[in-house]
C-alpha cells in the first residue's frame, strides 16, 4: 500500500486509463500546461502530449458539447468543469444532450463520457466557487453520479467511471484533495452504482458522502465515546443508488441521519430519505434526521460559511437526540 | 442559360430526394390535420435543396449534425422513409424505436448524430465530432446544420471558435428561413449578413442561394475540401424559406402573401425540374413520372407507419443505459 493525496489518486486513475486506451483524452479549462486550477491533471500534458491534454477556452458548453461530439463518435473524453458552480452554462449540453442521447435515439448510440468537477465550500471564496449541486443532476435519467471522499474510492470509481459506456458525474470535492489514504499499488477498479459501508455500527445509521463523510466519521468516534455505536455508508453514487446496501443497514440499527453540504431544500437527503421509507418504514424506529447545508447563497464570511454547512458537532448532537 | 453539367442518374437523384422530402412533409401536415399525427412537427417543406445539395458533397461515412427542422436531412442522409415516418408517428418500428419523434429524428447508422428540440443544441455534436476525426486522423468531415435562429446561441459562437481554433474539419451550414418561429433575422439579429458572425473567427464565409440545389451543392463542396485538405472549419450561408409555418398552430401573421409567393415562385423542385427539362437531361414525362413513384413511396410508408405497433409498454425504461 502507498499513501497518496486524493488529487494523486485521481491523476493516477487518468494516467493509467489514457495508457490503457487511446481513445482516453482529457480536455477542460487550464487542464493542460497549469495541471487543473487544483492541480488534479498536473504532468499529464507531459506525459501525453496536448493533443490528448487539451486546454479549451472558457467555453463550458462547448467543452460538455464537443466532448459528447467526440464520444458518441468514438473517443472516451474526461472533460473537466472547473467548478460545479460552471456547470449551469454547460447544462443544456448536460441534461438535455448528454443525458438523453442514447435514449432519443432508440439505443443506438453510447456516450462514453466522464464529466470531473469538483465543488463545496471551505476556502471562502463565497456564492460562486462553493456550491453542492449534486442533487440537479441525480434528477436527470440518463447521468450516473458518483460523489466519491476517499482516494481509494475516487480512483477506483474514476477507472470505472472512464471504462463506463455511460456518461457519468464524477464530482471532486476541493477541501479533499490535499487529504491523504492508501492506495495499493495493484490495479484496481470500483463498482459504480455500489455504496461502501465506512464503519460498522448497531445504533444509528449515518448516511454521508463526499467532505461530510469525514465529519460523519468524526462524529461517530466521538459518539462511540458517549456509547451510541453509529454505522456509517457512504452512498459513492448518487445516481443510480445502492437502497439495497442502506435498507440493510436500517433494519439493524432502525435510525437514521443523512448529512451533506447541498442545501437541505430538495437535496439528495430528501430522495435517499423517501426511497428508505418506501423501502421499508415499518423498520424505523424514529423519524429521519437530515443535518444539511442552510438554505442560503455560501457567503464569504469564514464564520458566516461554517454556520452553512454541517459541522462534525451538529452531526453529534442531532445523532445524540434522535438516539435517546 | 447556363448549361449545366449533370449526367442523368445525378439529376434524377437530386430530384427524387428533394421531391421525397417536399412528399413527406405534405404528407405529415395532412396527417397532423387529420389527427393521426399527434404533437407537433417542424416542416423542412421549401428548404429541400439545402439538404440534398449538401448531402451531395459528402460521402455516407462523414457525420452530420440536423437542426430544430430535422426530416430533411434525414432523408438525404440515407435514412429510410418508412421508419421516419414510423418514427414521426412514435412507432416501435420507427428509426429510434419510437422515442425520438420529429423533433429528435436521428439515425446514426447513417452518420446522422441528430435533429435537437434545442435550437443550436447541435452545435457541440458537431464540433466534437470533428474532434474526433481530427484526433483519429480519419479524414472525414461533419456538416453542422442550423438555423438562422441559432446562430444568436452563445454555443454557435463558443463552438466556432473551438473549431476555428483547433482546426476542426466541420462545415457549419446556416439554413437562413429568415425567421426563428416568428422572430425574423431583421428583428433578432444585429447583423443581417450572417456570415458576418463567423468571419471574427478567421474561418472562409459564403453565401449561395438555397433554393438552387447544385449552388449548394458546389458552395458545401469547396468548403467540404478545404476541410478535407486540413484547413479547419467554415460557415456557409443558404438564403432559403420554409413554406408551412413554425409549426402547424402556426398563422403566419407576421409574414405577408407577397413574400410567401415570393419564394414559391423560387421554389427549388420546380426551378430544377425545369431546367434539366429544358437542358434535355429529363424530358417533362420522366419528372412527372418521378414525382409519382415518390408518391407510391410516401403512400407505402405512410402506410407501414400508421400500421406499426406503439412501443411495448416494456420499452419505457429500455436504452436508457448501456
Amino acid at each position: 500500500m502507498k499513501q497518496l493525496f486524493y488529487w494523486q489518486a485521481i491523476n493516477e486513475a487518468l494516467e493509467e486509463e489514457m495508457k490503457r486506451d487511446p481513445n482516453v483524452f482529457v480536455m477542460g479549462e487550464d487542464v493542460a500546461i497549469y495541471g487543473g486550477a487544483y492541480g488534479v491533471t498536473r504532468g499529464l500534458m507531459e506525459k501525453f502530449g496536448e493533443e490528448r491534454v487539451r486546454d479549451t477556452a472558457i467555453s463550458e458548453a462547448a467543452i460538455a458539447g464537443a466532448g459528447l461530439g467526440a464520444a458518441v463518435t468514438g473517443m472516451r473524453p474526461v472533460i473537466e468543469i472547473m467548478y460545479i458552480d460552471f456547470i449551469s452554462i454547460a447544462l443544456d449540453q448536460i441534461y438535455n444532450q448528454m443525458a438523453k442521447i442514447r435514449y432519443m435515439f432508440g439505443g443506438k448510440t453510447k456516450v462514453p463520457i466522464v464529466v470531473r468537477t469538483q465543488g463545496g465550500p471551505g476556502r471562502t471564496l463565497g456564492a460562486h466557487h462553493s456550491q453542492s449541486l449534486e442533487s440537479w443532476l441525480v434528477h436527470v435519467p440518463g447521468l450516473k453520479v458518483v460523489m466519491p471522499a476517499t482516494p481509494y474510492d475516487a480512483k477506483g470509481l474514476l477507472k470505472s467511471a472512464i471504462r463506463e459506456d455511460n456518461p457519468v458525474i464524477f464530482i471532486e470535492h476541493k477541501m479533499l484533495y490535499g487529504t491523504k489514504g492508501e492506495i495499493p499499488e495493484e490495479e484496481y477498479t470500483l463498482p459504480i452504482g455500489k455504496a461502501s459501508i465506512k464503519r460498522e455500527g448497531s445504533d444509528v445509521t449515518i448516511i454521508a458522502y463526499s467532505m461530510a463523510l469525514l465529519k460523519a466519521l468524526k462524529a461517530a468516534e466521538q459518539l462511540q465515546k458517549g456509547g451510541i455505536n453509529c454505522e456509517v455508508i457512504d452512498p459513492l453514487t448518487l445516481l443510480p443508488l445502492d437502497i439495497a446496501t442502506i435498507m440493510e443497514s436500517v433494519k439493524k440499527t432502525h435510525k437514521v441521519v443523512i448529512v451533506h453540504e447541498a442545501c437541505k431544500t430538495g437535496g439528495t437527503g430528501a430522495e435517499i430519505g423517501m426511497q428508505i421509507i418506501e423501502n421499508g418504514f415499518d423498520y424505523l424506529d424514529a423519524p429521519i434526521k437530515r443535518v444539511c447545508g442552510a438554505d442560503v447563497p455560501m457567503p464569504k464570511a469564514p464564520n458566516l460559511e461554517k454556520l452553512a454547512v454541517p459541522q462534525v458537532e451538529d452531526i453529534i448532537k442531532v445523532t445524540k437526540e434522535l438516539c435517546e | 442559360m447556363e448549361k449545366t453539367e449533370l449526367d442523368k442518374k445525378t439529376a434524377v437523384f437530386y430530384l427524387k430526394q428533394m421531391m421525397q422530402i417536399r412528399q413527406f412533409e405534405d404528407k405529415i401536415m395532412d396527417l397532423l390535420g387529420q389527427n393521426i399525427a399527434e404533437g407537433g412537427s417542424h416542416l423542412y417543406a421549401g428548404q429541400e435543396a439545402i439538404a440534398v445539395g449538401a448531402m451531395a458533397s459528402i460521402n455516407p461515412d462523414d457525420y452530420i449534425v440536423s437542426t430544430h427542422r430535422g426530416h430533411g436531412h434525414c432523408i438525404a442522409k440515407g435514412g429510410k422513409l418508412p421508419e421516419l415516418m414510423a418514427e414521426i408517428l412514435g412507432k416501435k418500428t420507427g428509426c429510434c424505436k419510437g422515442k425520438g419523434g420529429s423533433l429528435h429524428l436521428a439515425d446514426v447508422s447513417t452518420g446522422n448524430l441528430g435533429a435537437n428540440g434545442v435550437v443550436g443544441g447541435g452545435f457541440g455534436l458537431a464540433t466534437g465530432a470533428g474532434l474526433t476525426i481530427k484526433i483519429k486522423k480519419t479524414n472525414q468531415v461533419v456538416l453542422c446544420f442550423f438555423g438562422d435562429g441559432a446562430t444568436n446561441q452563445g454555443l454557435f459562437h463558443e463552438c466556432l471558435n473551438m473549431a476555428a481554433k483547433w482546426v476542426l474539419p466541420v462545415v457549419y451550414i446556416c439554413e437562413n428561413n429568415l425567421y426563428g418561429m416568428s422572430v425574423s433575422v431583421k428583428r433578432a439579429s444585429a447583423l443581417e449578413d450572417l456570415t458576418k458572425k463567423a468571419s471574427p473567427y478567421g474561418i472562409p464565409t459564403d453565401t449561395v442561394d438555397g433554393m438552387d440545389v447544385l449552388a449548394v451543392r458546389d458552395g458545401v463542396t469547396k468548403f467540404v475540401k478545404h476541410s478535407r485538405e486540413g484547413k479547419g472549419p467554415s460557415m456557409i450561408v443558404c438564403q432559403s424559406y420554409r413554406y408551412y409555418g413554425h409549426s402547424r398552430s402556426d398563422p403566419r401573421v407576421y409574414r405577408t402573401k407577397e413574400e410567401e409567393k415570393f419564394w414559391h415562385d423560387r421554389d427549388a423542385i420546380l426551378t430544377f425540374g425545369r431546367k434539366m427539362v429544358e437542358q434535355k437531361i429529363l424530358t417533362q414525362q420522366e419528372v412527372d413520372n418521378l414525382d409519382k413513384e415518390v408518391q407510391k413511396e410516401l403512400d407505402d410508408a405512410t402506410k407501414y407507419a400508421i400500421e406499426s405497433p406503439l412501443p411495448e409498454p416494456s420499452a419505457l425504461y429500455e436504452d436508457l443505459y448501456v
